[in-house]
């Protein structure tokens, strides 16, 4: 089946969310759609799923004109979506969350589940898609619950195939696990358009690549194409994808700077989501914390500002303990800190540039004195920063809400360094933030490190902690797996990531990858436990270095997949 | 105005209005900014009371009954009723040509406008400030109620020159409104109590205190066969602006004054950059290492004190002839109040043109239903349509084709119900 989009076009008010889009998808293709945060890829996407109408333009399915008019009229046409957040029922099993929405009954009403079992493992076996019809799935993990969402579309016989961001949750080795489905899938005749930013994925896995920038497509490639060329058409300019960095000019018997020691944290629910982490980092080093999302990262960084309360532990700055203090003691303290969800933790959306950029330090000379601010103070300071940090604003008065994610980060960016540190956190600095910005935020963070701070950075991209790193901890089930150089292989920490120690016998059997479409029988498929309801295959089995985790931190790693 | 309130500000004179400012000006018209939409609404509002008043009018309707015989009796039948419902409303609110042949005659209409203004002044200030720390204040009732009983008891017990006893019994029933407003607060920042629920059922409290309250033996006015209070003393009350017979009185001073302070509060100090960050984002307040529940007590604590002044204007003021305590002292305000801050999009300087706006339906409902005979209910429907378009701007853009931007004042009560 051909699927051909002409000359979309869909406006919000005055702003042009995508402007005469083509795109031909053709059968049994895996078509990647390659484009910023905010170019337009998902717009375009929800227009082919029927959630949005499209302004101008027409959709074309083996040459007949379409009109989508929501997800029924889409799924009616053959064209399936795995959107980024799971639209799953947790407390539903694998077979009922398939029938969802498309429930067979038998006579008298009765739901079919039989049936929808049966075609869940038929689904399965064909095309290596690994997952036991009768598990909850809130205890799978989020990889198996990506398989459960695109079985749900292959079920009601998808012929195209969208998957918005399929790998922002996912290990390096369930990536190579989905990769190989997306093959199989492929070589079944079935066509994928997979919708990413990430330029290695792309030139893995795509047959053809389109780019958009600003709504617009502005080049097709192949993947044969380099990753400077493909981020140069994305980004509009070349770009560096490397950091530039010296090594740390630290030598390893200089005393730690800040240390955290045998930290035990609890989320909400009262488990362990950091269990006993110790990491010790030197002035002028950055520490990277690797890991898949919901490891635990998050309330990692959550207890050292002291958002979240400390059950056991400390945490320790310069000598001082700071287990129990005040996230505004600490913040005095001299710790900067970017969290991981700018919208949610870092700014006020309905407020300007100028109030954004002394959130933290509104109540300090020069900006507030005896209960009053000083206006001009911090309209002054906000041109400075806006000059210093190439915010790209109308004004320092312009909602903060109404910039790109880009400069959004860099307005916490520019507020968290524009006091002496003694410490700098930042956690996923550049998510959803332009390859441009990514650029210049990395400068600033290394600039920091080499004035002889100690400099802490959570990422679940690796590329990001390989880049910025000095050393690497790797958080798995709120535990650390190990601290490592930045020179070890991908491989290594991707395994790592995994709950697997590479160097013992018993991870090193585990996690060979599925990779070049070797059947579905991998190795960690035969690891597979058998307890009730248990987590099923998927590298995370050979998660025998254990640690006797329950199904319910799976939920909690699904979890962390969602914005609140 | 502030740079808050930017949405309205910005787009109405925000930019150099040079080069073809009235076509600028249809242009900004036809996006929909929010005080477009609010005018949109009054009038919107207006229509449909009128409506109301033509089918409430006897003529009108009997016109109405042969109106394919003779179209234009009814046509004209309606435009008597409206034409005279709403003079008479600008009569009653601004000026009256029939009887102004003395100054205090004209100035009366304003006067009265003003003197319904002043309670709904620090009424909508209270309920704009807590929306803005992201509350729902819909306890103005007993917080007013708990100012205006303390507010009495030192009125009525305190002897002493007006110096002395006027800023005394003031300063009473702001304490009385700020501490069951700041319970509020409190809670709220304790245990987690929704303030909604909390400030409903302290509502209750307040009511039924003031009615043991006016029965009981020390605040009982002995001369009065009804159950009302002690008048407060001459010296504590608020004296007239212009001559007796004029009833604006130095309330309306006091209102201004706390105009002046909200302002000053929401935009240009530390404590109010902490509670609109609080309101705005609770998330990114903790993050930046403010303390959440100390801005929801601080702002329940101040909304409950303006409150408090809203009983204060009533007891000390001249909404009642006797200057006491009697069950119906909150007449509804803190109710109102709501609809005056939602109006005036919780800022301050809305709020004061909101405030206005309704004390004039009021003055001007008492002399439609004196001269016209409409019912002075029309007012409050065209009180609660005016809110209820302000609240639905979608509705109001669709009926006017606005293009739209924004999404309005919705935003903002559903901030103050998510706490």
């Amino acid at each position: 089946m051909s699927l051909q989009l002409r000359g979309i076009t869909k406006r919000f008010g005055s702003l042009v969310a995508n402007d005469g889009i083509d795109l031909e998808v053709r059968p049994g293709e895996i078509h990647c759609l390659l484009g910023e945060n905010g170019a337009g890829k998902s717009t375009l996407m929800n227009i082919l799923y029927g959630l949005y109408q499209p302004d101008e333009g027409q959709i074309l399915l083996d040459g007949r004109e379409l009109t989508i008019n929501g997800p029924r009229d889409a799924i009616a046409a053959g064209i399936g979506m795995v959107h980024q957040h799971f639209m799953l029922v947790p407390v539903f099993t694998v077979a009922e969350n398939v029938m969802l929405g498309d429930e067979r009954t038998r006579r008298l009403g009765w739901l079919d589940r039989r049936r929808a079992r049966r075609d869940v493992a038929a689904i399965s076996a064909r095309y290596g898609l690994q997952v036991d019809p009768d598990a909850l799935v809130a205890d799978l993990p989020v990889g198996v619950q990506q398989r459960v969402e695109i079985i749900k579309a292959l079920i009601r016989d998808a012929r195209v195939l969208i998957l918005d961001e399929p790998t922002a949750v996912l290990t390096p080795q369930e990536t190579q696990e989905l990769f190989a489905v997306m093959r199989s899938l492929r070589e079944a005749g079935r066509s994928i358009v997979f919708i990413t930013h990430k330029l290695k994925e792309v030139k893995a896995i795509a047959d053809r690549i389109t780019v958009i920038r600003r709504g617009a497509v502005v080049g097709t490639a192949t993947p044969d194409a380099s990753e400077v060329e493909l981020a140069g058409l994305m980004v509009g300019r070349r770009v560096r994808l490397t950091v530039d960095k010296e090594p740390a000019a630290v030598s390893p018997d200089t005393p730690p700077a800040f240390s955290v020691e045998n930290l035990t944290v609890l989320d909400e629910s009262g488990q362990a989501a950091v269990d006993g982490v110790s990491f010790d980092i030197r002035p002028g080093e950055i520490l990277g914390i690797a890991g898949v999302q919901g490891n635990g990262q998050t309330e990692l960084a959550e207890a050292i500002l002291g958002l979240r309360p400390v059950a056991e532990g400390r945490i320790v700055l310069d000598g001082r303990d700071l287990t129990g203090d005040s996230p505004r003691q600490r913040l005095r303290a001299g710790i900067g800190y970017v969290p991981e969800d700018r919208n949610h933790d870092a700014l006020v959306a309905d407020s300007s540039v100028a109030e954004n950029l002394v959130l933290d330090l509104y109540d300090r000379p020069p900006f507030g004195r005896r209960g009053s601010m000083d206006v001009r103070a911090i309209r002054a300071n906000a041109r400075q920063r806006v000059e210093e940090f190439d915010i790209r604003t109308a004004s320092i008065d312009t909602p903060v809400g109404a910039l790109s994610g880009g400069n959004q980060q860099k307005v916490v960016v520019a507020r968290e360094m524009s006091r002496p540190l003694r410490l700098l956190v930042a956690a996923q600095p550049t998510r959803g933030v332009d390859v441009g910005a990514m650029e210049f935020i990395h400068k600033r963070i290394v600039a920091e490190r080499d004035l002889g701070r100690p400099v802490l950075i959570i990422s679940t991209e690796l590329d990001e902690i390989f880049g910025l790193a000095d050393r690497i901890a790797v958080m798995y089930r709120g535990k650390i797996m190990a601290i490592v150089p930045p020179d070890t292989s991908r491989e290594h920490i991707g395994l790592l990531m995994a709950g697997a120690h590479p160097e013992e016998p018993g991870g090193a059997k585990g996690p060979e990858r599925p990779e070049g479409g070797s059947g579905p029988a991998t190795s960690a498929e035969s690891l597979k436990p058998t307890g009730p309801g248990g987590p099923d295959e998927t590298a995370e089995a050979a998660g025998i270095a254990g640690t006797g985790a329950t199904g319910a931190q799976d939920t909690e790693n699904a979890k962390g997949g969602d914005d609140e | 105005m502030s740079e808050q309130a930017a949405p309205v500000k910005d787009t109405a004179t925000g930019e150099p209005p040079r080069p073809g400012r009235f076509r600028r000006l249809a242009a900004q018209i036809a996006a929909g900014p929010p005080w477009v939409v609010t005018v949109l609404s009054i009038l919107l509002a207006m229509l449909v009371g009128a409506v109301l008043i033509i089918a409430s009018d006897q003529e009108a309707t009997a016109a109405f009954g042969y109106f394919f015989a003779r179209p234009g009796d009814s046509i004209s039948a309606s435009w008597d009723a409206v034409s005279t419902a709403y003079q008479a409303l600008l009569r009653g609110a601004i000026f009256n040509p029939d009887s102004a042949s003395t100054v205090t005659d004209a100035l009366r209409p304003i006067s009265e406008t003003l003197t319904e203004a002043t309670p709904l002044i620090f009424g909508g200030l209270a309920v704009g400030l807590a929306f803005r720390a992201g509350l729902f204040n819909i306890g103005g009732q007993g917080q007013l109620i708990m100012g205006a009983i303390a507010t009495t008891w030192v009125g009525f017990t305190l002897d002493a020159p007006a110096v002395i006893a006027l800023p005394a019994a003031i300063l009473a029933g702001l304490g009385g409104g700020a501490l069951y407003g700041g319970l509020v607060g409190w809670l709220k920042a304790r245990t987690g109590a929704h303030e909604v629920i909390v400030t409903i059922m302290l509502n209750y409290v307040a009511f039924l205190l003031l009615g043991y309250l006016i029965g009981s033996e020390a605040f009982r006015d002995p001369d009065n066969p009804q159950p009302v209070s002690k008048p407060v003393n001459e010296a504590a009350r608020l004296p007239h602006l212009f001559g007796d017979s004029l009833r604006v009185n130095a309330g309306l001073l006091l209102a201004l004054a706390a105009v002046v302070f909200a302002w000053w509060l929401l935009n240009r100090s530390t404590l109010g950059f902490q509670l609109r960050t609080v309101g705005a984002n609770p998330n990114a307040a903790r993050t930046a290492g403010m303390s959440v529940g100390y801005g929801q007590t601080m702002a329940m604590l101040i909304s409950g004190g303006l409150m408090g002044l809203v009983g204060v204007s009533q007891v000390l003021g001249t909404a009642n002839a006797n200057n006491a305590l009697t069950q119906q002292i909150d007449a509804g305000l803190g109710f109102t109040a709501i609809t005056v801050a939602l109006l005036g999009r919780a800022s301050p300087v809305g709020t004061v043109a909101a405030a206005l706006l309704f004390g004039a339906l009021q003055a001007g409902g008492r002399e439609m239903q004196a001269a016209a005979g409409v019912s002075i209910e029309i007012v409050t429907v065209i009180q609660a349509l005016i809110v209820l378009f302000v609240a639905a701007p979608a509705l109001v853009r669709g009926i006017f084709r606005l293009r739209g931007e924004g999404e309005g004042s919705t935003g903002l009560l559903a901030k103050g119900w998510n706490g």
